[in-house]
Protein backbone atom coordinates (compact mmCIF):
# COMPACT_ATOMS: atom_id res chain seq x y z
CA UNK A 1 0.00 0.00 0.00
CA UNK A 2 1.36 3.37 -1.06
CA UNK A 3 0.40 6.92 -0.11
CA UNK A 4 -2.63 8.58 -1.69
CA UNK A 5 -0.73 11.88 -1.64
CA UNK A 6 2.75 13.09 -2.42
CA UNK A 7 2.42 12.52 -6.15
CA UNK A 8 1.94 8.75 -6.01
CA UNK A 9 -1.41 9.02 -7.79
CA UNK A 10 -1.83 10.73 -11.16
CA UNK A 11 -4.55 12.20 -13.33
CA UNK A 12 -3.79 10.69 -16.74
CA UNK A 13 -6.95 11.63 -18.60
CA UNK A 14 -8.90 14.87 -18.44
CA UNK A 15 -11.51 16.18 -20.85
CA UNK A 16 -14.77 18.03 -21.24
CA UNK A 17 -17.66 17.23 -23.56
CA UNK A 18 -16.98 18.36 -27.14
CA UNK A 19 -19.20 21.35 -26.53
CA UNK A 20 -20.37 23.12 -23.39
CA UNK A 21 -23.07 25.76 -23.17
CA UNK A 22 -26.54 25.13 -24.54
CA UNK A 23 -26.94 21.48 -25.63
CA UNK A 24 -30.65 20.74 -26.04
CA UNK A 25 -30.00 17.49 -27.93
CA UNK A 26 -27.91 15.69 -25.32
CA UNK A 27 -29.22 13.97 -22.19
CA UNK A 28 -27.55 14.16 -18.81
CA UNK A 29 -26.38 10.53 -19.02
CA UNK A 30 -24.93 11.03 -22.49
CA UNK A 31 -22.98 14.07 -21.26
CA UNK A 32 -21.36 11.74 -18.70
CA UNK A 33 -20.60 9.18 -21.38
CA UNK A 34 -19.18 11.65 -23.88
CA UNK A 35 -16.95 13.28 -21.27
CA UNK A 36 -15.88 9.88 -19.94
CA UNK A 37 -14.94 8.53 -23.36
CA UNK A 38 -13.08 11.76 -24.17
CA UNK A 39 -11.09 11.50 -20.94
CA UNK A 40 -10.25 7.83 -21.59
CA UNK A 41 -9.11 8.71 -25.12
CA UNK A 42 -6.98 11.48 -23.65
CA UNK A 43 -5.35 8.88 -21.39
CA UNK A 44 -4.84 6.35 -24.16
CA UNK A 45 -7.23 3.93 -22.41
CA UNK A 46 -10.62 2.34 -23.10
CA UNK A 47 -13.58 1.44 -20.87
CA UNK A 48 -12.13 -2.10 -20.63
CA UNK A 49 -9.18 -0.68 -18.68
CA UNK A 50 -11.39 0.93 -16.03
CA UNK A 51 -12.15 -0.91 -12.78
CA UNK A 52 -13.38 1.99 -10.66
CA UNK A 53 -16.13 4.54 -11.32
CA UNK A 54 -17.18 7.60 -9.35
CA UNK A 55 -19.85 10.17 -10.05
CA UNK A 56 -22.54 12.37 -8.52
CA UNK A 57 -25.94 13.01 -10.02
CA UNK A 58 -26.78 9.64 -11.53
CA UNK A 59 -25.63 6.56 -9.64
CA UNK A 60 -22.08 5.43 -10.34
CA UNK A 61 -23.51 2.10 -11.48
CA UNK A 62 -25.69 3.87 -14.06
CA UNK A 63 -22.65 5.53 -15.62
CA UNK A 64 -20.57 2.36 -15.39
CA UNK A 65 -23.19 0.21 -17.06
CA UNK A 66 -23.89 2.84 -19.74
CA UNK A 67 -20.19 2.76 -20.66
CA UNK A 68 -19.92 -1.04 -20.48
CA UNK A 69 -17.71 -0.99 -17.40
CA UNK A 70 -17.92 -3.66 -14.67
CA UNK A 71 -16.30 -1.88 -11.74
CA UNK A 72 -14.85 -3.53 -8.66
CA UNK A 73 -14.95 -0.14 -6.91
CA UNK A 74 -17.69 2.52 -7.02
CA UNK A 75 -18.10 5.85 -5.26
CA UNK A 76 -21.33 7.82 -5.32
CA UNK A 77 -20.35 10.49 -2.84
CA UNK A 78 -22.79 13.35 -3.37
CA UNK A 79 -21.92 16.67 -1.79
CA UNK A 80 -23.13 18.89 -4.63
CA UNK A 81 -20.72 20.84 -6.81
CA UNK A 82 -17.52 19.75 -5.08
CA UNK A 83 -18.38 16.03 -5.25
CA UNK A 84 -15.77 15.48 -7.96
CA UNK A 85 -12.98 16.87 -5.80
CA UNK A 86 -13.93 14.34 -3.15
CA UNK A 87 -14.04 11.63 -5.82
CA UNK A 88 -10.44 12.46 -6.77
CA UNK A 89 -9.45 12.15 -3.14
CA UNK A 90 -11.38 8.91 -2.64
CA UNK A 91 -10.10 7.44 -5.91
CA UNK A 92 -6.54 8.24 -4.90
CA UNK A 93 -7.09 6.39 -1.61
CA UNK A 94 -8.60 3.44 -3.48
CA UNK A 95 -5.73 3.19 -5.96
CA UNK A 96 -3.19 3.58 -3.15
CA UNK A 97 -4.90 0.78 -1.21
CA UNK A 98 -5.12 -1.51 -4.21
CA UNK A 99 -8.92 -1.40 -4.33
CA UNK A 100 -8.87 -0.05 -7.89
CA UNK A 101 -6.28 0.40 -10.62
CA UNK A 102 -7.90 2.84 -13.05
CA UNK A 103 -10.72 5.10 -11.88
CA UNK A 104 -13.01 7.09 -14.14
CA UNK A 105 -14.74 10.11 -12.56
CA UNK A 106 -17.52 11.66 -14.63
CA UNK A 107 -19.69 14.75 -14.51
CA UNK A 108 -22.54 15.61 -16.86
CA UNK A 109 -25.44 17.91 -16.28
CA UNK A 110 -28.17 19.26 -18.48
CA UNK A 111 -28.39 22.21 -16.13
CA UNK A 112 -29.87 24.58 -18.67
CA UNK A 113 -31.82 22.40 -21.10
CA UNK A 114 -32.89 19.80 -18.47
CA UNK A 115 -32.72 16.89 -20.95
CA UNK A 116 -32.94 13.57 -19.12
CA UNK A 117 -32.38 15.48 -15.88
CA UNK A 118 -34.07 14.75 -12.56
CA UNK A 119 -36.89 16.99 -11.44
CA UNK A 120 -35.73 20.03 -9.52
CA UNK A 121 -36.80 20.74 -5.98
CA UNK A 122 -36.26 19.41 -2.52
CA UNK A 123 -38.31 17.31 -0.14
CA UNK A 124 -40.47 19.37 2.20
CA UNK A 125 -39.90 17.20 5.28
CA UNK A 126 -36.11 17.61 5.41
CA UNK A 127 -34.68 20.21 7.79
CA UNK A 128 -34.00 22.58 4.87
CA UNK A 129 -37.41 21.79 3.38
CA UNK A 130 -39.14 22.69 6.64
CA UNK A 131 -37.06 25.58 7.92
CA UNK A 132 -35.61 27.36 4.86
CA UNK A 133 -37.62 26.63 1.73
CA UNK A 134 -40.94 28.00 3.09
CA UNK A 135 -39.30 31.44 3.16
CA UNK A 136 -38.31 31.32 -0.50
CA UNK A 137 -34.75 30.19 0.27
CA UNK A 138 -34.90 27.58 -2.49
CA UNK A 139 -33.03 28.72 -5.58
CA UNK A 140 -29.25 29.07 -5.29
CA UNK A 141 -29.36 32.81 -6.04
CA UNK A 142 -31.70 33.43 -3.11
CA UNK A 143 -30.09 31.02 -0.63
CA UNK A 144 -26.34 30.60 -1.21
CA UNK A 145 -26.14 34.40 -1.33
CA UNK A 146 -27.83 35.15 2.01
CA UNK A 147 -24.67 35.36 4.18
CA UNK A 148 -22.78 37.68 1.78
CA UNK A 149 -23.93 41.01 3.25
CA UNK A 150 -22.68 39.86 6.65
CA UNK A 151 -19.25 38.98 5.23
CA UNK A 152 -18.98 42.40 3.58
CA UNK A 153 -20.36 44.31 6.58
CA UNK A 154 -17.92 42.73 9.05
CA UNK A 155 -15.01 43.84 6.91
CA UNK A 156 -16.11 47.30 5.84
CA UNK A 157 -16.46 46.01 2.29
CA UNK A 158 -19.41 46.52 -0.06
CA UNK A 159 -21.07 45.55 -3.35
CA UNK A 160 -18.19 47.01 -5.33
CA UNK A 161 -16.02 44.21 -3.95
CA UNK A 162 -18.47 41.68 -5.40
CA UNK A 163 -18.37 43.54 -8.72
CA UNK A 164 -14.56 43.51 -8.80
CA UNK A 165 -14.58 39.71 -8.62
CA UNK A 166 -16.62 39.71 -11.83
CA UNK A 167 -14.42 42.32 -13.51
CA UNK A 168 -11.26 40.32 -12.72
CA UNK A 169 -12.64 37.02 -13.99
CA UNK A 170 -13.92 38.53 -17.22
CA UNK A 171 -10.29 39.41 -17.96
CA UNK A 172 -9.66 35.66 -18.09
CA UNK A 173 -12.91 34.80 -19.86
CA UNK A 174 -12.18 37.31 -22.61
CA UNK A 175 -9.22 35.10 -23.59
CA UNK A 176 -11.26 31.90 -23.62
CA UNK A 177 -13.34 31.09 -26.74
CA UNK A 178 -15.34 28.43 -24.83
CA UNK A 179 -16.47 30.87 -22.13
CA UNK A 180 -20.15 31.84 -22.29
CA UNK A 181 -19.65 35.43 -21.06
CA UNK A 182 -16.57 36.91 -22.72
CA UNK A 183 -17.12 40.67 -22.56
CA UNK A 184 -14.77 42.79 -20.48
CA UNK A 185 -16.90 44.71 -17.96
CA UNK A 186 -16.46 47.59 -15.52
CA UNK A 187 -17.51 47.77 -11.88
CA UNK A 188 -20.31 50.17 -12.82
CA UNK A 189 -21.61 47.87 -15.54
CA UNK A 190 -21.72 44.94 -13.14
CA UNK A 191 -23.54 47.01 -10.51
CA UNK A 192 -26.03 48.28 -13.09
CA UNK A 193 -26.89 44.85 -14.46
CA UNK A 194 -30.39 43.61 -13.56
CA UNK A 195 -30.72 42.78 -9.89
CA UNK A 196 -31.36 39.10 -9.18
CA UNK A 197 -31.26 39.09 -5.38
CA UNK A 198 -29.87 42.24 -3.74
CA UNK A 199 -26.92 42.69 -3.33
CA UNK A 200 -26.33 40.37 -6.32
CA UNK A 201 -26.82 41.50 -9.90
CA UNK A 202 -27.00 39.14 -12.88
CA UNK A 203 -23.28 39.34 -13.60
CA UNK A 204 -22.47 38.35 -10.00
CA UNK A 205 -24.39 35.09 -10.54
CA UNK A 206 -23.04 32.13 -12.51
CA UNK A 207 -24.05 31.28 -16.04
CA UNK A 208 -26.42 28.30 -16.37
CA UNK A 209 -25.24 25.74 -18.93
CA UNK A 210 -25.17 22.14 -20.12
CA UNK A 211 -21.97 20.14 -20.30
CA UNK A 212 -19.75 17.50 -18.81
CA UNK A 213 -16.22 16.61 -17.87
CA UNK A 214 -14.28 13.59 -16.72
CA UNK A 215 -11.00 12.49 -15.20
CA UNK A 216 -9.01 9.25 -15.26
CA UNK A 217 -6.77 8.43 -12.30
CA UNK A 218 -4.20 5.72 -11.81
CA UNK A 219 -0.91 5.18 -10.01
CA UNK A 220 2.06 7.35 -10.96
CA UNK A 221 3.89 4.12 -11.77
CA UNK A 222 1.29 3.08 -14.33
CA UNK A 223 0.99 6.66 -15.62
CA UNK A 224 4.62 6.56 -16.71
CA UNK A 225 3.79 3.68 -19.10
CA UNK A 226 0.83 5.43 -20.73
CA UNK A 227 1.07 7.38 -24.00
CA UNK A 228 0.09 10.56 -22.19
CA UNK A 229 2.38 9.94 -19.24
CA UNK A 230 4.38 13.08 -19.83
CA UNK A 231 1.19 15.11 -19.40
CA UNK A 232 0.28 13.45 -16.08
CA UNK A 233 -0.85 15.66 -13.21
CA UNK A 234 -0.11 14.45 -9.70
CA UNK A 235 -2.09 14.69 -6.49
CA UNK A 236 0.13 16.16 -3.78
CA UNK A 237 -2.48 16.73 -1.07
CA UNK A 238 -6.19 16.95 -0.47
CA UNK A 239 -8.87 17.61 2.10
CA UNK A 240 -12.61 17.44 2.53
CA UNK A 241 -15.06 18.76 5.10
CA UNK A 242 -18.79 19.16 5.56
CA UNK A 243 -20.82 21.55 7.62
CA UNK A 244 -24.58 22.19 7.38
CA UNK A 245 -26.96 21.60 4.50
CA UNK A 246 -28.77 24.71 5.76
CA UNK A 247 -27.18 28.08 5.08
CA UNK A 248 -28.88 29.43 8.21
CA UNK A 249 -27.04 26.94 10.41
CA UNK A 250 -23.48 27.87 9.39
CA UNK A 251 -21.25 28.19 12.41
CA UNK A 252 -20.23 31.68 11.22
CA UNK A 253 -21.98 33.34 8.26
CA UNK A 254 -18.92 35.52 7.69
CA UNK A 255 -16.50 32.61 7.18
CA UNK A 256 -16.95 29.08 5.90
CA UNK A 257 -15.70 26.57 8.46
CA UNK A 258 -15.50 23.73 5.91
CA UNK A 259 -13.30 25.83 3.58
CA UNK A 260 -10.91 26.40 6.47
CA UNK A 261 -10.75 22.75 7.51
CA UNK A 262 -10.46 21.07 4.11
CA UNK A 263 -7.90 23.54 2.75
CA UNK A 264 -5.76 23.21 5.89
CA UNK A 265 -5.72 19.44 5.46
CA UNK A 266 -4.80 19.80 1.78
CA UNK A 267 -1.85 22.04 2.59
CA UNK A 268 -0.77 19.78 5.44
CA UNK A 269 -0.92 16.57 3.40
CA UNK A 270 0.89 18.22 0.48
CA UNK A 271 3.56 19.57 2.79
CA UNK A 272 3.34 22.89 0.99
CA UNK A 273 2.49 26.47 1.94
CA UNK A 274 0.54 29.25 0.29
CA UNK A 275 3.69 30.69 -1.28
CA UNK A 276 4.19 27.45 -3.22
CA UNK A 277 0.88 27.84 -5.08
CA UNK A 278 1.16 29.26 -8.61
CA UNK A 279 -2.49 29.02 -9.65
CA UNK A 280 -5.79 28.91 -7.78
CA UNK A 281 -9.30 27.83 -8.67
CA UNK A 282 -12.08 28.79 -6.25
CA UNK A 283 -15.55 27.49 -7.06
CA UNK A 284 -17.55 30.61 -7.87
CA UNK A 285 -21.25 30.01 -8.29
CA UNK A 286 -21.64 33.58 -7.01
CA UNK A 287 -19.24 36.49 -6.66
CA UNK A 288 -18.89 36.29 -2.88
CA UNK A 289 -17.23 32.85 -2.99
CA UNK A 290 -13.79 33.92 -4.22
CA UNK A 291 -13.76 36.48 -1.38
CA UNK A 292 -14.61 33.84 1.23
CA UNK A 293 -12.15 31.48 -0.43
CA UNK A 294 -9.15 33.80 -0.53
CA UNK A 295 -9.60 34.53 3.18
CA UNK A 296 -10.72 31.13 4.49
CA UNK A 297 -7.94 29.33 2.60
CA UNK A 298 -5.46 31.80 4.09
CA UNK A 299 -4.11 33.31 0.88
CA UNK A 300 -4.89 36.74 2.34
CA UNK A 301 -5.72 37.97 5.83
CA UNK A 302 -9.20 38.70 7.12
CA UNK A 303 -10.73 41.63 5.28
CA UNK A 304 -7.99 41.74 2.62
CA UNK A 305 -9.72 39.79 -0.15
CA UNK A 306 -11.38 42.79 -1.81
CA UNK A 307 -8.21 44.86 -1.95
CA UNK A 308 -6.21 41.85 -3.18
CA UNK A 309 -8.51 41.55 -6.19
CA UNK A 310 -8.77 45.33 -6.71
CA UNK A 311 -4.96 45.51 -6.81
CA UNK A 312 -4.86 43.09 -9.74
CA UNK A 313 -3.25 40.09 -8.08
CA UNK A 314 -5.74 37.60 -9.53
CA UNK A 315 -5.89 38.78 -13.18
CA UNK A 316 -3.58 37.89 -16.09
CA UNK A 317 -0.05 38.87 -15.08
CA UNK A 318 -0.97 38.98 -11.38
CA UNK A 319 0.87 37.27 -8.54
CA UNK A 320 -1.88 34.67 -7.96
CA UNK A 321 -4.01 33.94 -11.05
CA UNK A 322 -7.50 32.89 -9.91
CA UNK A 323 -10.28 31.22 -11.90
CA UNK A 324 -8.38 31.40 -15.15
CA UNK A 325 -11.11 29.82 -17.28
CA UNK A 326 -13.41 32.69 -16.34
CA UNK A 327 -14.98 30.63 -13.56
CA UNK A 328 -18.57 29.67 -13.02
CA UNK A 329 -19.40 33.34 -13.36
CA UNK A 330 -18.26 33.46 -16.99
CA UNK A 331 -16.97 30.13 -18.35
CA UNK A 332 -19.65 27.55 -17.62
CA UNK A 333 -21.77 26.34 -14.72
CA UNK A 334 -23.83 23.21 -15.27
CA UNK A 335 -25.03 23.04 -11.66
CA UNK A 336 -22.16 21.06 -10.13
CA UNK A 337 -19.24 23.07 -11.44
CA UNK A 338 -16.39 21.46 -9.50
CA UNK A 339 -15.32 19.17 -12.34
CA UNK A 340 -14.62 22.21 -14.53
CA UNK A 341 -12.47 23.81 -11.83
CA UNK A 342 -10.33 20.64 -11.65
CA UNK A 343 -10.12 20.44 -15.46
CA UNK A 344 -8.86 24.04 -15.74
CA UNK A 345 -6.24 23.28 -13.13
CA UNK A 346 -5.13 20.22 -15.14
CA UNK A 347 -4.97 22.28 -18.36
CA UNK A 348 -2.85 24.94 -16.66
CA UNK A 349 -0.47 22.30 -15.29
CA UNK A 350 -0.21 20.67 -18.71
CA UNK A 351 0.39 24.03 -20.38
CA UNK A 352 -2.74 23.60 -22.50
CA UNK A 353 -5.08 26.29 -21.14
CA UNK A 354 -6.85 28.84 -23.34
CA UNK A 355 -5.46 31.60 -21.14
CA UNK A 356 -2.22 29.93 -20.10
CA UNK A 357 -0.36 31.18 -17.03
CA UNK A 358 3.42 30.86 -17.49
CA UNK A 359 5.32 28.28 -15.42
CA UNK A 360 2.51 26.77 -13.34
CA UNK A 361 3.91 23.95 -11.21
CA UNK A 362 1.45 23.84 -8.30
CA UNK A 363 -2.27 24.49 -8.59
CA UNK A 364 -4.79 24.57 -5.75
CA UNK A 365 -8.42 23.69 -6.49
CA UNK A 366 -11.09 24.66 -3.97
CA UNK A 367 -14.64 23.40 -4.30
CA UNK A 368 -17.87 24.10 -2.47
CA UNK A 369 -21.10 22.11 -2.51
CA UNK A 370 -24.81 22.31 -1.63
CA UNK A 371 -24.42 25.99 -0.86
CA UNK A 372 -22.22 26.30 2.26
CA UNK A 373 -22.51 22.60 3.13
CA UNK A 374 -19.39 20.91 1.82
CA UNK A 375 -15.83 21.65 0.80
CA UNK A 376 -13.18 19.79 -1.17
CA UNK A 377 -9.58 20.87 -1.72
CA UNK A 378 -6.90 19.48 -4.04
CA UNK A 379 -3.24 20.34 -4.45
CA UNK A 380 -2.13 19.30 -7.93
CA UNK A 381 1.22 19.50 -9.68
CA UNK A 382 2.92 18.58 -12.92
CA UNK A 383 5.89 17.36 -10.90
CA UNK A 384 5.77 14.13 -8.92
CA UNK A 385 7.85 15.55 -6.02
CA UNK B 1 -44.88 24.28 2.50
CA UNK B 2 -43.19 22.45 5.36
CA UNK B 3 -44.19 18.90 6.19
CA UNK B 4 -43.49 18.35 9.92
CA UNK B 5 -41.88 15.19 11.22
CA UNK B 6 -42.67 13.77 14.68
CA UNK B 7 -39.56 15.52 16.00
CA UNK B 8 -40.45 18.95 14.62
CA UNK B 9 -44.24 18.93 15.00
CA UNK B 10 -44.25 20.86 18.34
CA UNK B 11 -42.49 23.78 16.61
CA UNK B 12 -45.16 24.03 13.93
CA UNK B 13 -48.02 23.48 16.39
CA UNK B 14 -46.67 26.31 18.54
CA UNK B 15 -46.45 28.59 15.50
CA UNK B 16 -50.12 27.91 14.80
CA UNK B 17 -50.84 29.08 18.36
CA UNK B 18 -48.76 32.24 17.80
CA UNK B 19 -45.76 31.14 19.83
CA UNK B 20 -42.12 30.69 18.91
CA UNK B 21 -41.04 27.54 20.74
CA UNK B 22 -37.62 25.97 20.38
CA UNK B 23 -35.64 23.53 22.48
CA UNK B 24 -33.26 24.13 25.38
CA UNK B 25 -30.78 21.64 26.79
CA UNK B 26 -31.04 20.81 30.47
CA UNK B 27 -27.45 19.59 30.59
CA UNK B 28 -25.51 22.44 28.97
CA UNK B 29 -28.18 25.11 29.22
CA UNK B 30 -28.08 26.19 25.59
CA UNK B 31 -31.01 26.86 23.28
CA UNK B 32 -30.70 25.21 19.88
CA UNK B 33 -32.37 25.03 16.48
CA UNK B 34 -33.70 23.22 14.43
CA UNK B 35 -35.69 20.76 16.54
CA UNK B 36 -34.36 17.31 17.40
CA UNK B 37 -34.79 15.18 20.53
CA UNK B 38 -31.20 15.63 21.75
CA UNK B 39 -28.93 18.62 22.25
CA UNK B 40 -27.19 19.86 19.13
CA UNK B 41 -24.14 20.84 21.22
CA UNK B 42 -23.68 18.08 23.82
CA UNK B 43 -25.99 15.27 22.55
CA UNK B 44 -27.85 15.14 25.88
CA UNK B 45 -31.43 13.80 25.62
CA UNK B 46 -32.37 16.05 28.57
CA UNK B 47 -34.04 18.72 26.45
CA UNK B 48 -37.25 20.73 26.83
CA UNK B 49 -39.45 22.90 24.61
CA UNK B 50 -39.50 26.52 25.75
CA UNK B 51 -41.21 29.64 24.46
CA UNK B 52 -38.56 32.21 23.59
CA UNK B 53 -38.71 36.01 23.62
CA UNK B 54 -39.23 36.35 19.89
CA UNK B 55 -36.63 39.10 19.83
CA UNK B 56 -33.84 38.86 17.29
CA UNK B 57 -31.34 40.84 15.21
CA UNK B 58 -30.87 40.91 11.46
CA UNK B 59 -27.66 39.04 10.61
CA UNK B 60 -27.82 39.05 6.80
CA UNK B 61 -30.31 38.96 3.95
CA UNK B 62 -31.05 39.15 0.25
CA UNK B 63 -33.95 40.89 -1.47
CA UNK B 64 -35.10 38.31 -3.98
CA UNK B 65 -36.14 39.91 -7.29
CA UNK B 66 -36.86 36.54 -8.97
CA UNK B 67 -39.26 34.72 -6.64
CA UNK B 68 -40.25 31.14 -7.36
CA UNK B 69 -43.86 30.52 -8.43
CA UNK B 70 -46.05 30.83 -5.35
CA UNK B 71 -43.79 33.33 -3.62
CA UNK B 72 -44.73 36.44 -5.63
CA UNK B 73 -47.00 37.88 -2.96
CA UNK B 74 -44.84 37.31 0.14
CA UNK B 75 -41.91 39.35 1.43
CA UNK B 76 -38.86 39.09 -0.86
CA UNK B 77 -36.55 39.71 2.09
CA UNK B 78 -34.97 36.31 2.77
CA UNK B 79 -33.18 36.85 6.02
CA UNK B 80 -30.84 35.16 8.46
CA UNK B 81 -31.72 36.30 11.99
CA UNK B 82 -30.23 35.53 15.39
CA UNK B 83 -32.59 35.05 18.30
CA UNK B 84 -31.64 36.77 21.57
CA UNK B 85 -31.39 33.23 22.97
CA UNK B 86 -28.63 32.40 20.47
CA UNK B 87 -29.89 30.21 17.63
CA UNK B 88 -30.02 31.55 14.08
CA UNK B 89 -32.77 30.80 11.62
CA UNK B 90 -33.90 31.61 8.10
CA UNK B 91 -37.03 33.75 7.83
CA UNK B 92 -38.65 36.65 6.01
CA UNK B 93 -38.61 40.22 7.23
CA UNK B 94 -42.10 41.71 6.89
CA UNK B 95 -43.80 44.99 7.72
CA UNK B 96 -41.20 47.13 5.99
CA UNK B 97 -40.67 48.31 2.42
CA UNK B 98 -38.08 45.84 1.03
CA UNK B 99 -35.21 48.24 0.37
CA UNK B 100 -31.61 48.17 1.64
CA UNK B 101 -32.00 51.54 3.43
CA UNK B 102 -34.73 50.03 5.62
CA UNK B 103 -32.71 46.95 6.45
CA UNK B 104 -29.44 47.85 8.19
CA UNK B 105 -27.64 44.81 9.53
CA UNK B 106 -28.18 44.20 13.26
CA UNK B 107 -31.65 45.80 13.02
CA UNK B 108 -33.72 44.75 16.03
CA UNK B 109 -36.60 42.44 15.09
CA UNK B 110 -39.59 40.82 16.76
CA UNK B 111 -41.36 37.64 15.72
CA UNK B 112 -44.81 37.70 14.16
CA UNK B 113 -46.75 35.01 12.35
CA UNK B 114 -48.10 34.71 8.81
CA UNK B 115 -50.52 32.13 7.53
CA UNK B 116 -49.45 30.79 4.16
CA UNK B 117 -51.13 27.89 2.42
CA UNK B 118 -52.57 26.35 5.56
CA UNK B 119 -49.34 26.63 7.54
CA UNK B 120 -48.37 29.35 10.02
CA UNK B 121 -44.80 30.56 9.57
CA UNK B 122 -42.78 32.56 12.09
CA UNK B 123 -41.57 35.73 10.36
CA UNK B 124 -39.95 38.87 11.77
CA UNK B 125 -40.68 42.60 11.67
CA UNK B 126 -38.68 45.59 12.84
CA UNK B 127 -39.18 46.19 16.54
CA UNK B 128 -41.17 49.35 17.26
CA UNK B 129 -39.15 52.21 18.74
CA UNK B 130 -41.12 52.57 21.95
CA UNK B 131 -41.97 48.93 22.52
Amino acid sequence: MTSMHGGRIAIVGAAETDEIGVLPNTSMLQLHAEAGLNALRDAGLTPADVDGVATAGPLALDVAHHLGINPRWADGTMVGGCSFLLHVRHAAAAVAAGAADVVLITHGESGRSRVGAPRWGGANATPAGQFEAPYGAITPYATFTVPALRFLHERGMDREDLARVVVAQREWASKNPRALRRDIVTVDEVLQAPEIAYPFTRDMCCVVTDGGGALVLTSAERAADLPGGSRAVYLLGSGEATESAMVSQMEDPGSFQAFRRSSAEAFRTAGLGHGDVDHLMIYDAFAHLPLYGLEDLGFVGRGESGAFIADGHTIPGGSLPVNTNGGGLAYTHTGMYGMFAILESVRQLRGEAAAQVPDVEVSFVQGVGIFFAASGSLVLSNRGF
Amino acid sequence: MPRPTPETAPYWEAAKAGELRIQKCGACGRHYFYPRPFCRYCASPDVAWVTVSGRARLVSYVINRRPMPGFESVSPVIALVELDEGPRLMTNVVGVEPAPENLPLDLRLRVTFEERGGTVLPVFQPEEESA
